[in-house]
């Protein structure tokens, strides 16, 4: 069990500059993120588009964001959980009990969801039947290469991912590679390397063509995939793999007793917390009347959470304002000399 | 303001006014239409506002560019007339346009 000051959900920018904001008034705290990274939408979904609207930065990407409010916590030691999912949380006293989907648990006064739109999972394929063979013979995300070997695989998508695997399961197994249009959206010497591996045989390429059913008992056996003219083949196959993004679901974050509202949480403006006392919600997940979904918004609510956090966190102690300029406890903190 | 006719998967029509310079999913999501998640705000980074334009309408609106085409290859459903509808912009032009939200997006 990790004990915490606060502990906070989600590693995107508004999770890291919060963190931030609690370790610098002298709070511990602990990051959970699902992704496998830090910087969430900002590394995931955009990290390399400019963004113009952070105040004193005229122009930084999403990963130059990331990386500078890594350099920024960087004088704290704050522990984070990456690929990890907080599945489950309850009040346990007068602490709330966190439990990730790994089993890991945390008891802390304070939790800040400062989770996005949600978390980041996979997409699937659409037909329904797919779901019994998901984590047998269908997969989203390739953990253990070796179970491939000798059998026929079919790979869908067109970015990266599905070409590099393409490529890489080529070498020990049949492998189909199925794609709704002619184009790749993958690096252009990958995108090469798998029309060359397709010339030679070692690639069965079917383009314009698009999952529609899947069949077999324990394990598939087959797919039936369908032409733009609507043609439809179907393919013998051990596995099939796709490749389609992530997406973002407000997954178990709906389970917790929170006020939810169009997928975001109602939250007050004083301490941004939620209708549960020591739950709060910061970032593109909170709403509240005037809300913006910006960065700059995160940050601002992110730093009044965590002034929120010191009240229960240090319940005998008082909160001092200090400003960075000044503080010689906060630059102690901070390892940076006083004047 | 321009009229958008949005037919949801529940088989209803929805005829909104749209102010002009709004994308159709604003238009969407501003009046509540179901099945337009827009998870990114209109970044063109997620395709949760995927629709089909109706056949008469889909060449003649601006073409999309390879970001969007890109995007589309994570839809749910992808067909011949899928659009993103953070990327159509509402004009006097598009007066009476017809899209067709999918059954989900994701």
């Amino acid at each position: 069990m990790n004990k915490t000051d606060a502990l906070i959900i989600g590693a995107g920018p508004t999770g890291l500059f919060t963190a931030h904001q609690l370790k610098l008034i002298g709070l511990d705290c602990e990051i959970v993120d699902n992704l496998d990274k830090i910087g969430g939408q900002c590394i995931e979904l955009y990290p390399d588009k400019p963004i113009y609207d952070i105040p004193a930065v005229p122009e930084c990407t999403g990963e130059e964001l990331t990386n500078n409010l890594i350099n920024q916590i960087k004088p704290f030691d704050i522990k984070t959980h990456l690929g990890e999912r907080v599945d489950e949380v309850k009040k346990e006293g007068e602490h709330w009990f966190v439990k990730t989907n790994l089993g890991k648990t945390f008891l802390t006064p304070n939790v800040i969801i400062a989770g996005g739109v949600g978390s980041f999972e996979p997409r699937k394929f659409s037909p329904k039947e797919c779901e019994k063979f998901e984590n047998k013979s269908i997969f989203y995300s390739v953990k253990d290469k070796t179970i491939f070997e000798g059998k026929t695989v079919s790979i869908f998508g067109g970015g990266d991912s599905a070409l590099d695997w393409a490529v890489e399961l080529s070498k020990s197994s049949i492998v189909n590679l199925i794609h709704r249009r002619d184009d790749f959206r993958g690096a252009q010497a990958t995108v090469d390397k798998v029309h060359e591996l397709a010339k030679s045989g070692k690639i069965n390429l079917y383009t314009k063509y698009q999952l529609t059913n899947v069949h077999g008992g324990d394990n598939l056996e087959s797919i039936e995939i369908k032409h733009d003219s609507k043609e439809i083949k179907t393919i013998k196959t051990d596995f099939a793999l796709g490749f389609f993004g992530l997406i973002m679901q407000l997954g178990p974050i709906a389970d917790w007793g929170l006020n939810i509202d169009k997928k975001t949480v109602t939250v007050d403006t004083e301490k941004f917390e939620t209708n549960q006392k020591g739950i709060y919600a910061v970032g593109d997940i909170c709403s509240y009347p005037g809300k913006l979904k910006l960065i700059l918004s995160g940050f601002h609510e992110g730093a009044l959470a965590a002034r929120a956090c010191f009240k229960l966190a240090r319940p005998d102690e008082k909160y001092r304002f200090e400003f960075t300029t000044s503080s010689k406890t906060i630059k102690d903190r901070l390892g940076v000399k006083s004047d | 303001m321009t009229k958008i006719i949005y037919n949801t998967h529940d088989n209803k029509t929805h005829t909104i006014d749209v102010q002009n310079g709004l994308s159709v999913m604003e238009g969407a999501v501003q009046n509540d239409i179901p099945g337009i998640d827009a998870d990114c705000g209109g970044g063109m980074a997620c395709a949760t506002c995927h629709v089909y334009v109706n056949e008469d309408w889909f060449h003649k609106l601006p073409q999309k560019d390879d970001g969007e085409e890109d995007m589309l290859d994570m839809a749910f459903e992808p067909k011949k007339n899928s659009r993103l509808s953070c990327q159509i912009i509402v004009s006097d032009e598009l007066d009476g346009l017809v899209v067709n939200i999918p059954s989900k997006q994701s």
